[in-house]
């Protein structure tokens, strides 16, 4: 057990020194499971936390991947690197993908300051892929000073988003739906920010207030506020900076408030006891199909004899036993 | 349980592209939604990408397979120039294929110069896939 930032990997110090090629390779490797990608993820761990992790989220076609290529251009002109992860759905039948949010990616072929990821999303459901948060941590830990990520077009329970941003975009449109949509709980709980775009269309004005009256009804629990920007990115865009500004603001109150900390703590909590269960349930699966004594528990639940849950108690009794 | 193989096993990830001027992108999306069928990862970059943004695509998405797609008759200008990138980015060489309007004696100087199969119209869309799974399976 060496000290993390001694003994880095190969691999770890040449995406610290910006090679891109070897961070594509350490995406797919991440992406796939791959146990090559291991050590990698675990000591560049130390070099996260750094970026802004902006979520941009919100149903399909309102404007996610042409908002991300907006604020690109924008954080470029600003000086800073970008890193983006675009996230689309894999299909439940075949798993392929068309994976479509680069098409609205507009910046120089050289330009070393931006990375676009695109992502599938492999059958994990809230939006997101079961390895974007470790993705973005990469893009992160590889130094770009900000990072972007689309989620899948979401609907009002795709909320996984909340568990890798630290400010999470919630991209509406005009005539989505009257106050009460706002009303109703999941997706829209979820945003730090409220974005109207396309907002040069009828109805935009109704949708912000609609909002308007959403966050005057009460606020986070935290005391933020959630803002609400109307944007187009239709040349010549509107309310580009203004959206950036905001997402500046909110990461400020993280910072202020405090609550910068407590979210982390929230989210990593979720993130080990999560990795910690699959890691249980991937050995007390071994168990059940592996131990002829805990096959012969499967049996009785089949026939009847036994029910899961008592089958469950001797499952985890037996294995605090046997160690 | 063809649904549980493909979610285990690690999807052919592939690059669709569009280099040059012409705006025909019918052919390019069906091709993308017959390999997308055949469970691979369709990376659909679009319309008008210049070379350099064809191979920086394929390096940040880390593909297995690019396929161009041209009906401008720019194919003997392109093609070339993003196999002569992708080669100097180093690295192993990631396969190229190509469809469109590309008269055949074009073709034998392509496939000589290195783009690995190339598909006229009226090609089955069977034979692009099983194409790009070969190819893609071979640069693995």
């Amino acid at each position: 057990m060496k000290g993390a930032s001694s003994r880095l990997p190969a691999a770890a110090r040449a995406i610290i020194a910006g090679d891109h090629r070897v961070l594509a390779r350490t995406i797919t490797a991440v992406e796939n499971g791959d146990p090559s990608a291991d050590a990698v993820v675990r000591s560049l761990y130390p070099r996260s936390g750094r970026a802004p992790v902006v979520g941009i989220t919100g149903p399909l076609g309102v404007g996610k991947s042409s908002l991300v290529n907006a604020l690109v251009g924008r954080l470029r002109s600003l000086g800073q690197t970008v890193g983006v992860v675009g996230v689309d759905p894999s299909s439940p039948f075949t798993g392929g993908s068309v994976l479509g949010d680069r098409i609205r990616l507009e910046r120089r072929a050289d330009d070393n300051g931006v990375f676009f990821r695109s992502m599938a999303s492999r059958g994990a459901a809230g939006g997101v892929a079961g390895a974007t948060r470790e993705v973005s941590r990469l893009l992160d830990a590889a130094g770009f000073d900000v990072i972007l990520v689309e989620t899948v077009g979401s609907g009002q329970v795709d909320v996984a988003i909340r568990d890798i941003a630290s400010t999470s975009i919630v991209v509406v449109v005009p005539h989505l739906g009257d106050e009460v949509q706002t009303l109703k709980a999941g997706l829209f709980e979820i945003a730090d920010l409220f974005c109207v775009n396309k907002v040069d269309l009828p109805g935009a004005e109704l949708a912000k207030r609609d909002l308007s009256e959403l966050v005057t009804l009460g606020g986070r629990p935290s005391g933020w506020s959630p803002r609400i920007v109307g944007t187009s990115t239709v040349e010549p865009t509107v309310g580009i900076d203004e959206l950036w500004n905001d997402v500046l603001a909110h990461e400020k109150f993280l910072d202020d408030s405090g609550e910068r900390t407590q979210g982390e703590r929230r989210r990593l909590s979720s993130e080990i006891v999560g990795l910690a269960r699959d890691h249980v349930g991937r050995e007390l699966m071994h168990r059940l199909e592996s131990d002829p004594a805990l096959r012969r528990l499967l049996d009785d639940v089949v026939a009847r004899r036994l029910d899961p849950r008592t089958a469950a108690d001797r499952l985890v009794g037996r294995g605090r036993r046997s160690r | 349980m063809p649904m549980a193989r493909a979610a285990r096993k690690a999807p052919i990830r592939v690059l669709i592209a569009k280099p040059g001027l012409d705006g025909h992108d019918r052919g390019a999306k069906v091709v993308a939604r017959a390999l997308r069928d055949a469970g691979m990862e369709v990376i659909y970059a679009g319309l008008r990408q210049t070379p350099e943004e064809i191979v920086r695509a394929a390096l940040e998405e880390d593909v297995d397979l690019i396929g161009l797609s041209i009906l401008s008759g720019a194919h003997m200008a392109l093609f070339p120039r993003v196999l002569a990138l992708l080669k100097s980015q180093g690295g192993h060489p990631i396969p190229v294929f190509a469809g469109g309007i590309i008269p055949d004696e074009d073709a034998r100087r392509l496939k000589k110069a290195g783009i690995r199969a190339i598909f006229g119209p009226g090609t089955s869309l069977e034979e692009i896939v099983a194409t790009a799974q070969s190819l893609a399976r071979h640069s693995a």
